[in-house]
């Protein structure tokens, strides 16, 4: 069995075995929440650690994911999933609109499109009150489909973990498959890969569409899961939390998006006890990670264990 | 009719002054080391909050500005210090998340030990307003102009005509042929991180007594410092002043004329809409890249 699915196989293990050490709702809740940051995490990944495109924005496609879904189920009475679906096909849209101009951008330049991209849609959020409820937030209904209800920290869990192993066997495949080769032969070299006849630009603004698209739709389950929305969480700050979890966990890396999801996930939760100190100490370990392990806790690791054997 | 214009134009000019110096220290950095450092906008919030906290003390005004510019630079220079350069090899995105861990440690201890309530520094002669054609104009406003323009000049003198200066040009061209001509690029490196500081801390300075000051309004600040420095293009010295005037005025104008709810937009549409023409902003060099 290759790496990939022994990883894979280790993953459902675990998220299977997991449910015998929750005992009590509030850890149900932090793994619920992680596994939906993995799998926007997943996606960026792709983006910004296979392809080597920064964005700084990406709780912008998450916001209208989440908005998308409080909105139209609560003032226009959708149904969840067609308002899933209509957040999804905004968000890939106005990425699929956006891309070409933008990922023309390199380096800084790029992080700095990408970055406003994210606080417009955060500042649109904020101003549109009479939809949005500007900055007070407004509660989102539970998702259902056909009468059935999606409700209990058991049934969310579940379906959080089935998404989670759906996403990453995807994921794994994708960069085996000669097209997730191409978006690694452009994190490389964009010239070279020009030359051995990738399409550098299809390519990119197809990557960029699909994890815009991954956001929003994970933006509308948080939505219906946490029952209420702020514009906070289409905000600057979600989206570096963002590409921190790629980063920490690890760049071009589908196992150490995971790691990184729970590790920045939980730390806040620990850092509560430090009352007022949060921000401090959440600075403090961001550089000494960043510093101590550049590569990121994942690839530092499996080099660490693999000396030699080149992966 | 030309009385509001002038108003909304002298109010833009005004915070264009702060945002054209953190431009400037965003382009000191990034030419000494490629890192574009997100920490610049907690230097500005600094200066403003140790100014205004040791005027609150009875420190004389011009006292507690020089004391508040070297404390910040001080700061600066500990970010490099122990921040980046163990990092120095890192990739693009990983000095970015270090520069953010920065900015948020700063952050979080003037939240810790000044708490979260806005500072005031008393304006630095009177705030009896200047009448100019129908428009008011705060002698602060003068004062920011003046300083920055003050500053340039300095930085003009600093970069073309002083042996450290041009070895700082030199490192921004080619680092490596630089250490060959003997210039020590560790120390440029630093300097840039305590230059810019000062710079931001100045700008900080010289708007707090207009905008008042809090732990919190060095995020916006500093992103739109990149704004102007991204408009102007990375690393031009002119750009960065251009390009953070630029930014103030059409700011103020849609606050003005527009719509003041949407004042923080405009930034971000501006730098999105120069992107898309001027993919290295308005004066950016064309590079060509090596493969």
């Amino acid at each position: 069995m290759s790496t990939k699915y022994k990883g894979l196989a280790l993953l459902i293990v675990f998220l299977a075995a997991l449910p015998l050490a929750m005992t009590n709702p509030y850890l149900y809740d932090v793994a619920i929440r992680i596994a939906l940051n993995a799998v926007i995490v997943i996606g960026l990944n792709l983006l910004i650690g296979y392809t080597g495109q920064i964005s700084l924005g990406h709780a912008g496609f998450l916001g209208i994911g989440a908005y998308a879904t409080g909105i139209l189920t609560t003032q226009f009475s959708w149904p969840p999933v067609l308002a899933l679906l209509a957040g999804a096909a905004a968000a890939g849209a106005l990425a699929f609109a956006i891309a070409r101009p933008i990922l023309k951008l390199k380096g800084h330049y790029l992080a700095m499109a990408t970055l406003g991209l994210g606080i417009i849609i955060s500042i649109v959020i904020t101003n549109e009150i009479q939809y949005t409820g500007g900055p007070d937030g407004i509660s989102v209904p539970p998702l259902s489909l056909a009468g059935l209800e999606l409700s209990g920290d058991k049934s969310w869990y579940a379906a959080v973990s089935i998404l989670l192993v759906v996403v990453t066997w995807l994921a794994l495949n994708l960069i085996d498959s000669p097209a997730g080769r191409a978006l690694q032969a452009i994190h490389g070299s964009e010239v070279a890969s020009q030359v051995a006849g990738v399409q550098t630009t299809k390519v990119k603004v197809r990557i960029f569409v699909v994890s815009a698209i991954v956001a929003s739709f994970v933006g509308s389950l948080s939505a219906h899961y946490v029952a209420f929305i702020t514009p906070g969480l289409s905000g600057f700050f979600h989206s570096i939390e963002l590409v921190t979890m790629v980063v920490v966990g690890g760049m071009a890396s589908i196992f150490g998006s995971i790691v990184g999801a729970v590790i920045l996930t939980t730390l806040p939760q620990l850092l509560s006890t430090f009352e007022g100190w949060e921000t401090v100490v959440f600075g403090a370990i961001l550089m000494a990670t960043m510093i101590f392990l550049p590569k990121g806790i994942v690839p530092t690791l499996a080099a660490k264990f693999r000396k030699g054997d080149s992966q | 009719m030309l009385s509001q214009f002038l108003q909304f134009l002298f109010s833009g000019v005004t915070i264009g002054a702060t945002y054209a110096l953190a431009a400037l220290g965003f382009s000191i950095i990034y030419n000494a080391s490629g890192v574009i450092n997100f920490a610049q906008g907690e230097f500005i919030m600094l200066g403003g909050m140790a100014a205004a906290l040791l005027v609150a003390q009875g420190v004389p005004l011009p006292l507690a500005v020089a004391l508040a510019v070297a404390v910040v630079s001080i700061v600066g220079l500990l970010v490099e210090k122990f921040a980046i350069e163990p990092a120095k090899d890192a990739e693009v995105v990983t000095l970015i998340i270090i520069t953010i861990g920065a900015s948020l440690f700063i952050r979080g201890l003037v939240q810790v030990f000044l708490g979260k309530g806005s500072h005031l520094l008393p304006p630095f002669s009177g705030d009896t307003p200047i009448g100019v054609l129908g428009a008011t104009l705060l002698p602060q406003s003068l004062w920011a102009l003046g300083v920055t323009l003050l500053i340039v000049a300095l930085l003009a003198w600093f970069f073309t005509r002083t042996l450290q200066g041009k070895a700082m040009l030199a490192t921004s061209h080619n680092s490596l042929a630089a250490r060959l001509v003997g210039i020590n690029t560790k120390m440029i490196l630093l300097a840039s991180f305590g230059l810019s500081a000062a710079l931001g801390a100045l700008g900080g300075i010289l708007v707090a007594p207009i905008t008042n000051t809090s732990y919190d309004i060095g995020i916006m600040l500093g992103l739109k410092g990149f704004v102007a420095a991204t408009l102007g293009g990375l690393g031009s010295g002119a750009g960065a002043i251009v390009g953070g005037l630029l930014l103030g005025i059409v700011e103020a104008m849609t606050a003005g004329y527009v719509s003041s709810s949407y004042k923080d937009a405009v930034a971000f549409v501006l730098i999105l809409l120069v992107l898309f023409f001027m993919p290295r902003g308005l004066f950016g060099a064309r590079v060509t890249e090596r493969v």
